[in-house]
């Protein structure tokens, strides 16, 4: 179960646990449920809780991305740790998803 | 080079084994008093690598992959992850970022990046059919050795 916050058209999403290929799917199919509600414009991601993370993270937020991208949204991530940003970095992801502090 | 310690485990590819991996490499190490950076480093990289076996080498179907890691005298761990499955066409290509061959699974095609940038080798065997092994290196601080020298 995620854990959100829905205020207006933003939907802040607490990303807690380890992230990986596995642990992923069920958090993609939460978030798609989440994002169906067309009233959401905007993702916050927020990362404070997360303890491990691999690649598998960046492909969760650009499908979330390309799908806010469509109605006019965006996507944002916050309270991320330096690895975190590491491998974000790496794929260039700062360049369409925002780094909130 | 002297082996320090040697472990080999072999387990289904299957998602939940992801984490398990990870579990397993950093008990590995862990008696080398390694930074928690360097700890986090070989668990992405072992994660990465294990990921690819279960997507890509077996396309999540049934199969075994093996962990093969060896401590070295100096410090420097070497990990393999071992598959039999369908291995890897072009292995140059497989290696450029953002290149992927379930796109529409939202695989990133980061995974040998991450792995390249957090370790310090990182080679790839492959037969197409046969399977795939890739090997991490990875110089670790050694503290222990630092705190004996000190000792």
């Amino acid at each position: 179960m995620l854990s959100y916050e829905k205020y207006k058209g933003k939907l802040t999403v607490r990303l807690k646990g380890e992230l990986d290929h596995a642990s992923i799917a069920p958090i993609r199919a939460e978030l798609d449920q989440l994002l169906n509600d067309p009233k959401v414009k905007h993702l916050v991601l927020d990362m404070e809780g997360v303890s491990f993370m691999d690649s598998s993270a960046i492909g969760l937020v650009i499908g979330r991305y390309k799908a806010l991208a469509r109605r006019g949204g965006s996507v944002s991530v916050t309270r991320t740790a330096p690895r975190v940003d590491r491998i974000f970095e790496m794929a260039g992801l700062y360049q369409i998803v925002e780094k909130r502090a | 080079m002297k082996i320090k310690n040697e472990m080999r485990l072999d387990f289904p590819a299957a998602g939940k084994n992801e984490s398990f991996a990870r579990l397993v490499i950093s008990a590995f190490v862990l008696p080398l008093n390694p930074t928690l950076e360097e700890l986090a480093d070989v668990k992405t990289a072992v994660s990465e690598a294990v990921t690819n076996a279960i997507v890509h080498g077996y396309a999540d179907a049934p199969g075994t992959v093996r962990l093969h890691a060896v401590l070295y005298e100096d410090d420097t761990l070497k990990v393999d992850v071992i598959d039999n499955g369908r291995g890897i066409e072009d292995i140059a290509l497989a290696r450029t970022p953002f290149f992927t061959t379930c796109a529409e699974d939202e695989r990133s095609g980061m995974g040998f990046t991450v792995m390249e940038s957090f370790m310090d080798e990182v080679s790839v065997q492959s037969k197409p059919g046969r399977g795939t092994t890739v090997t991490l290196v990875k110089r670790l601080r050694a503290c222990e050795t630092e705190s004996a020298r000190r000792a």
